[in-house]
């Protein structure tokens, strides 16, 4: 996590820690996968692959004082928030090493150091919590900003219209983070969508709304960036469309009957890692070394966090009951 | 022993009560904001808030659109961010618009995020029958909300509490519901003119006897005293009356304690009786308390119907003091 936001022109480290923390993101998930498969993991497993170019680049916008919420597909933007991958993977195996003692998996996901308040997987449902954390701040007089990932899928919830309509009536910092990928589970946005260009949406809220490539890491980290000045500033609150998409299926329980193959084929020809790495290439930024260098970097900090997940402990079942309540 | 001062006590009513602990609070805490549906300009759906917009100021005192899921949702995230809410919900019906926030993350983010973040949230809605409010503004779902895990419930019943119970739940870590019973705003009570916060843990004997326990709460403790009053009058039954206060956790020592000594108990809960509190209550007499019982634990509650509008059938499908002296009879063994 940059303490500072991106300010234009950005370094060649800078862009070269754009494409680590997607592959970061890509390499945890992909091990997520096997673990899957090997008993490791179990619940719910929602990937991201395909859809990291969105919580790296846009969380570059946020400075450690804001406050980040996520949904149920939300490695990703822990990692990205500055979760150690070991802390993350240990939540993944049930471990009390995890940052919720195993309590969360794969879907809660909390950290109140880094102010990451979850993890939530009430379709909706954390966006009146970005309102009122929001809320927090602009009585509390500081200059903060919350941003809030959630689907398509919550742009058709109740909670969606409520919130935008809250954080724009009261003119709260609140960056609203929408990741486009089409597909709620099965249901395809036009299926789902009376109108399918959400970014329009925002107007019915006075709200400056934008859709933005989601596939280009760039692009959203330079449209994150901009909103959130905006939204810091007491501009009140904007609504970013990121169109993206996941190459997975939806959770590991999930047949994709209802998406050609060839869609998905297509949607991976604008990789957003492979596209990136051919960016910095042509623009003179990445070497083979250098990209071997980071793939090879990015192994062993997954290869660590997963035999620390392996030798974590368990939380004992006498502390089951222990936080039910704050202790008093 | 040196004699008590004693403060002078003055005549209030609960409503009164319940906006003296929000200026209180208000005063005390500079974190404390109310929130809610016509909390200001209108004064309150029930007046409890009138005056306090102009006193503290539309930044304290936040009139919000029709939305309960993202108002309620927005004390979660606010409480996160270090305040400390207060957030009216203008009656029990319409909470359930904003059960997903109470349930899905008031009551489970301490424990899903292994104990990182408290919710010091308080929530406040009317509650109850009586008013012939017809199905969709009267229904009784306390007993719902008790269910939950993570949730702290509680009911004032009289002036003191509804004067001192706001202020101890703004001081709880956790989310607090209070409920307020919607025929109880305009009742009328002494209260010390120093009277403050209350503790929320231990039920209330408000009426001592020997021979029955009657366990209520809420808009239906006067009920239960008028019964005890009329048993002692005209059966010479001596009714012990508890008011439960909280009713999760529920003070289950309190009861049981009462209940052995009177070896009788009528439990009087104006929620439904399939699957409700009063069915929880009489389960823990039966595990704490079977072998010092005189009689099976009877239950007075409410029919199994949507709370009607007509006076004559509300009324007759609530408890009221004479379905409560008729219970009372059955476990004396007195049928009539
Ligand atoms: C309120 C609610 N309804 C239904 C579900 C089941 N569900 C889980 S994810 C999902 C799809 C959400 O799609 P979207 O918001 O687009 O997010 P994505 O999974 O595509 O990232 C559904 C229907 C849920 N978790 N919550
Ligand atoms: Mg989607």
């Amino acid at each position: 996590m940059s303490t500072q936001p991106a300010t234009a022109p950005a370094t060649a480290a800078h862009r070269l820690e754009l494409l680590r923390q997607m592959l970061r993101i890509r390499r945890f998930e992909e091990k997520c996968a096997e673990l899957y498969s090997a008993g490791k993991i179990r619940g719910f497993l929602h990937l991201y692959i395909g859809e990291e170019a969105v919580a790296a680049g846009a969380l570059q916008a946020l400075t450690a004082d804001d406050a980040v919420l996520a949904t149920y597909r939300e490695h990703g933007h822990a990692l990205v928030r500055g979760m150690a991958a070991d802390v993350l993977m240990a939540e993944m195996f049930g471990k009390a090493q995890g940052c919720c003692r195993g309590r969360g998996g794969s879907m809660h996901l909390f950290d109140g150091a880094l102010r990451f308040y979850g993890g939530s997987a009430i379709v909706g449902g954390g966006l009146p919590l970005a309102v009122g954390l929001a809320l927090a701040d602009t009585l509390q007089h500081r200059a903060r900003v919350t941003a809030c990932f959630f689907g398509d899928g919550a742009v058709a919830e109740g909670e969606f219209h409520e919130a935008m309509n809250l954080a724009s009536l009261w003119k709260l910092p609140v960056l609203f983070l929408c990741e486009n990928n089409l597909y709620a589970m099965g249901t395809r946005i036009e299926r789902a969508q009376a109108q399918t260009d959400l970014a329009r949406k925002a107007a019915a809220y006075a709200m400056p709304g934008k859709t933005v490539d989601g596939m280009d890491v760039e692009a959203v980290e330079a449209a994150a960036v901009r909103a959130a000045a905006h939204v810091r500033n007491g501009g009140g609150p904007i609504f970013l469309e990121f169109r993206t998409y996941r190459y997975r299926a939806h959770s590991m329980f999930d047949a994709e009957l209802y998406r050609d193959k060839r869609e998905v084929e297509e949607w991976k020809t604008r990789d957003p890692i492979a596209t990136f790495d051919a960016r910095l290439r042509l623009e003179g930024v990445l070497t083979d070394e250098t990209r071997a260098a980071l793939d090879r970097a990015v192994e062993k900090e997954m290869d660590e966090a997963v035999r620390f997940a392996d030798a974590g402990t368990l939380e004992p079942i006498e502390d089951l009951t222990k936080d039910v309540y704050t202790p008093r | 022993m040196a004699t008590e001062v004693r403060a002078p006590v003055r005549t209030v009513t609960y409503r009164e009560a319940l906006r003296d602990a929000h200026r209180e609070a208000l005063q005390r805490d500079p974190r404390v904001f109310l929130m809610g549906e016509d909390v200001g300009r209108y004064g309150g759906s029930y007046a409890v808030s009138k005056g306090l917009l102009e006193e503290f100021g539309p930044d304290r005192i936040r009139d919000t659109p029709l939305s309960e899921s993202t108002f309620v949702g927005a004390g979660i995230g606010a409480a996160l961010g270090g305040m400390r809410p207060i957030v009216e919900v203008m009656t029990v019906n319409f909470s359930l618009l904003a059960l997903d926030q109470i349930v899905n993350n008031a009551a489970t983010i301490r424990h899903m995020s292994g104990g990182q973040f408290s919710v010091p949230l308080v929530i406040r809605m009317a509650t109850g029958a009586g008013k012939q409010l017809a199905a969709q503004h009267a229904h009784s779902f306390e007993g719902w909300y008790a269910h939950i895990p993570g949730l702290r419930i509680v009911a004032p019943a009289t002036v003191e509490d509804a004067r001192g119970m706001l202020w101890t739940a703004l001081e709880d870590p956790d989310p607090v519901i209070i409920f307020e019973h919607q025929t109880l705003y305009n009742m009328e009570g002494p209260l010390a003119a120093d009277a403050g916060a209350v503790d929320l843990d231990r039920a209330a004997v408000r009426r001592q006897g020997r021979d029955v326990s009657l366990v209520t709460y809420g808009g239906s403790l006067g009920k239960a005293l008028q019964a005890a009053d009329q048993l002692a009058a005209g059966d010479g039954i001596d009714a012990e009356v508890i008011d439960l206060r909280t009713l999760r956790p529920l003070d289950t020592a309190t009861i049981l304690a009462s209940v052995r000594r009177t070896r009788r108990a009528v439990i009087v809960d104006e929620g439904w009786r399939s699957g409700g509190l009063s069915a929880e209550i009489s389960a823990r007499i039966m595990e704490g308390a079977f072998y010092d019982l005189d009689a099976p634990v009877a239950r007075v509650c409410t029919a199994e119907v949507p709370i009607p509008y007509a006076k004559h059938l509300e009324d007759a499908a609530l408890p009221q003091a004479a379905t409560i002296v008729d219970a009372v009879r059955g476990v004396m063994g007195q049928h009539a």
